[in-house]
């Protein structure tokens, strides 16, 4: 994280941490790319913003070794990693005008006044805050601090930016536009960007990977496309977005993929269906479940019983039970919707073989 | 935050004793001696035109906001490394600074000048504990002058100065700091540059209550400047019990009121009453 103006290529390398007898961190590895933006995704006490801390050199990990660019850095204390960081809430600095504020980490690099003022101005205009430069923080909007701490965390272009849930104060409409910004700036700058959420599309929209957290440990780590399409396991499935889980029984391998029996009929998935079995759950989004008056030969499909819609504008969103009692949901076209709820108890709900994937038998 | 009428009625029915005693025993004996400063010993501004021209008063005056100012610079600076330790220690060490800062609440002003006297005095401890190791061979005088006057003043104030101190200190946000640090910043220049700068409304309230409280020292000053360092408050004394002086006294408390009046409005322009307790 020291070489200015470089990406930096980060390695965790079975970090742990306790505060007293609670478990915050436990042996987390991952390698985060040069010029990568990953996001750490988990519920609040999942550990992603202690391992953002300890990344920061904020919070000493109890265990584990922590690389940047093949350097051991895990003694090095913040000041000296120099990662940018935007905090929740920002943390300006209340007593400085927009220009100091992001002036003040050169200011202690000690750069010649003539460079700070050519890189702050710079800065300033990157994101969008010309005529703001003599405001003091409270005299602006939660958009403008945001920006201002942004400016302050980049412009000594650190080797990665590290970002706590920098979007939470943001009302909704005021998020977008600045996660937009957020990505031109990772595009701009080509800094490794490390993000902490715990809104699953916000973190699905930004990233090139997501890592999820939960209790303490890093659970999967991969594309957008890739955790959302196929989570490693049940907890992921359900934080990455709505799903549904049906019984599968008698499970075996078969032509690139797996069969199974969903309530009597046959069903069959594509891709690698891990260590198969015995009983699994099936899991499908409910996108790519649409509802049909027959399952034809061969198709992927469950006989259902709508119970319940409610209309979403663009689209209903139904509830339904299987006959050995699943609970469905899905999101189809009104009138297929009004239809559907029409027929009574008659209903098929169908899928591509390969948007279905297994998740383990119970638990996690 | 509800504040309805009800409420505000209540408020001043509350208040209305204190206000009252107030107004009995300090805003209407007041008047009479705002009355004697232009009646005593004849009609007129005689009294006001003395305080230009007496050297005596004016060099009281100097004196007095001199020895103001530099308790007001001590008590601030000695309080500030106190509040930090007590907002910002360990537990063991906030218990200790705790200890320091409500202590001397509990001994009275008196008691601890003739405390002061007994340590400084050209045969107390500190004279004899010096002379003893030999590093000095004279004693120092340390009492009956300014020097004492600035120690025990400054002692009395640090408590009062600690109050607005922390207040600020307690409201900064720690991830300022984090940032700070985070950004490159060394835990020094996190401290002056930032860490100070955030606690401004606190020094300033701090500052002008010693300086308030300094200018209207009695006791203190009476003790341990031994009748050579005499500031306002034992001034305007002597006018009044000593020399049947009582216009000139009635003029001097007259103008210190309106001095202190003057910064208690700027005190309040800083910072809020309740940032002071």
């Amino acid at each position: 994280m020291q070489q200015p103006g470089r990406a930096a290529e980060i390695k965790a390398n079975g970090i742990g941490k306790s505060f007293g007898s609670f478990r915050a961190l436990d042996n987390l590895t991952l390698d985060i790319g040069r010029g990568e933006f990953l996001t750490l995704l988990g519920p609040s006490g999942s550990g992603k913003t202690t391992f953002l801390m300890i990344l920061a050199g904020f919070v000493q990990p109890t265990e584990g070794r922590l690389f940047s660019d093949g350097t051991d850095i895990t003694d090095r204390p913040a000041e000296q990693r120099a990662a940018g960081m935007v905090f929740q809430g920002y943390a300006l600095f209340p007593h400085m005008s927009v220009e100091q504020n992001i002036a003040f980490p050169l200011k202690v690099r000690k750069k010649s006044a003539a460079e700070i003022k050519k890189r702050v101005g710079e800065m300033i205009e990157r994101v969008g805050l010309v005529g703001h430069e003599k405001k003091l923080p409270a005299q602006l909007s939660g958009g403008q601090q945001q920006r201002v701490a942004l400016a302050r965390a980049l412009v000594f272009e650190p080797g990665v930016l590290l970002l706590d849930e920098p979007f939470s104060a943001l009302d909704k409409s005021l998020r977008g536009q600045m996660q937009a910004e957020m990505k031109r700036l990772h595009q701009e700058t080509g800094t490794t960007f490390v993000f902490v959420t715990h809104d699953q599309s916000e973190a699905l929209a930004l990233s090139s990977r997501v890592a999820i957290f939960n209790h303490g440990k890093l659970l999967q780590v991969g594309a957008p496309d890739e955790v959302y399409d196929r989570p490693a396991n049940r907890f992921v499935a359900e934080f990455l977005g709505e799903i549904n889980m049906l019984p599968l029984k008698g499970v075996r391998r078969a032509d690139n993929g797996a069969t199974g029996l969903c309530e009597d009929r046959a069903v069959s998935l594509r891709g690698n269906p891990g260590s198969v079995g015995g009983n699994a759950i099936l899991a499908i989004r409910p996108e790519y479940m649409s509802i049909a008056g027959e399952a034809s030969a061969g198709e992927n499909g469950v006989a259902a019983t709508a119970t319940n819609s409610t209309y979403l504008g663009a689209a209903t969103r139904l509830d339904l039970t299987t006959r050995q009692g699943a609970k469905v949901t899905v999101s189809v076209p009104n009138e297929v919707a009004a239809a559907a709820l029409s027929k009574g108890n008659s209903v098929w709900l169908t899928w591509p073989a390969e948007k279905g994937f297994l998740l383990p038998d119970g638990g996690q | 935050m509800r504040s309805s009428l009800s409420d505000r009625t209540g408020a001043a029915l509350l208040m209305a004793p204190l206000l009252l005693f107030l107004v009995l025993a300090y805003a209407w004996p007041f008047l009479g001696v705002v009355k004697w400063s232009f009646t005593l010993p004849t009609p007129g501004l005689g009294q006001y035109d003395a305080l230009l021209t007496d050297d005596l008063v004016q060099s009281v005056f100097v004196r007095t906001l001199r020895i103001a100012a530099i308790v007001t610079i001590v008590s601030v600076a000695a309080a500030y490394a106190i509040t930090l330790i007590w907002v910002r220690g360990t537990p063991a060490q906030r218990l200790i600074a705790e200890f320091c800062i409500l202590v001397p609440f509990w001994i009275s002003v008196l008691t601890r000048a003739f405390g002061w006297v007994a340590l400084l005095s050209n045969r107390g401890l500190i004279n004899t504990w010096l002379q003893a190791i030999g590093f000095i061979s004279e004693p120092l005088t340390l009492v009956r002058n300014e020097f004492g006057v600035i120690v025990g003043m400054t002692h009395f104030l640090i408590p009062f100065a600690v109050f607005p101190l922390a207040s600020a200190m307690r409201s900064l946000d720690d991830r300022v700091l984090l940032a700070a640090r985070g950004l490159g910043s060394s835990r020094m220049r996190t401290f002056w540059s930032v860490f100070v700068p955030m606690t401004r409304s606190g020094i300033i309230g701090s500052a002008l209550i010693v300086f308030v409280f300094s200018l209207g020292f009695f006791v203190t000053p009476a003790i341990l400047g031994g009748g050579r360092s005499v500031m306002v408050a034992e001034l305007i004394y002597l006018r009044i019990f000593q020399s049947p002086d009582w216009g000139l006294g009635a003029a001097i408390s007259v103008v210190l009121v309106l001095f202190v009046g003057a910064l208690m409005a700027l005190l309040f322009r800083y910072i809020r009453p309740k940032q002071l307790v």
